[in-house]
């Protein structure tokens, strides 16, 4: 099993490349008996959306 | 037709200096680069096709003279300035035991789209946004408003791809801290 801040830093490069098959498999499996980190996905999550309103209606989404 | 002559000008302006404002957090600034931007697309006036939208070819303009603005900031400041600038004081880490779980369990946000129509609640974001060191605020910023991918930063701003992921990581931990602390927890949500 991963660490909670091993998962936090995975979410984080999930944001900016896909991760790999085995990234995906701890991450997933993580977050399944995890909720605190499933909360923290979320709020990374709405982190994004919000910034990108900032700018007032943003086409374009940023690309991986 | 020139692309002043059918579009708001003063309408474009407010857009580029929002956009300008975000990534330089210093209203001189922004002023400055998107003064350059109109003056710039005045003089390229007769290279706009028409293909893309007017806003779209003056926002791509305004990005390339504020990555120059962060590429001559950096080279003005010395390394040790560069290494205490990038600190603010919240390391991460101290979020987690030693074994790596939370110190302070997340909780949750509550609906996303709800919490994303409130006004006071962007600007609690934008002030977070402005709160974080420079450093994390320009990758950050490039990343999450221009839409640059992580390969792109580090060409652009000459540093290393791990680099630019640990400083990705900083600013999304620091300004969850500032969000959590004025916003979700601090009362801040009505």
């Amino acid at each position: 099993m991963i660490s909670c801040k091993e998962v936090s830093r995975l979410v984080s490069a999930s944001l900016d490349r896909p991760l790999t098959l085995r990234e995906r498999f701890w991450l997933k499996l993580h977050l399944w008996r995890c909720g605190p980190c499933g909360n923290f996905a979320g709020q990374m999550r709405l982190m994004r959306a919000a910034m990108r309103r900032l700018v007032g209606g943003a086409s374009d989404p940023p690309g991986r | 037709m020139a692309w002043f002559s059918n579009d708001d000008v003063a309408e474009q302006r407010r857009y580029l200096l929002r956009f300008a404002q975000l990534h330089l957090r210093d209203n001189a600034r922004a002023e400055d680069v998107v003064q350059e931007t109109l003056a710039a697309a005045l003089e390229q006036g007769e290279r706009y096709s028409g293909g893309a939208s007017v806003r779209t070819w003056l926002t791509g303009i305004l990005k390339h003279k504020i990555i120059d603005v962060f590429r001559a900031g950096r080279r003005e400041k010395t390394m040790s300035e560069l290494g205490g600038d990038e600190d603010d004081g919240h390391d991460p880490d101290a979020l987690f035991d030693a074994a790596g779980a939370w110190q302070t369990a997340p909780s949750s946000w509550g609906d996303p789209s709800k919490t994303l129509e409130q006004k006071r609640f962007m600007e609690t974001l934008e002030k977070c946004n402005g709160g974080l060191p420079d450093r994390l605020a320009q990758v950050f910023s490039l990343r999450e408003v221009m839409g640059l991918t992580t390969e792109e930063i580090c060409e652009q701003l000459g540093i290393t791809p791990n680099n630019c992921n640990v400083m990705l990581y900083r600013a999304r931990m620091g300004l969850r801290d500032c969000l959590g602390k004025n916003w979700f927890d601090g009362g801040g949500r009505t």
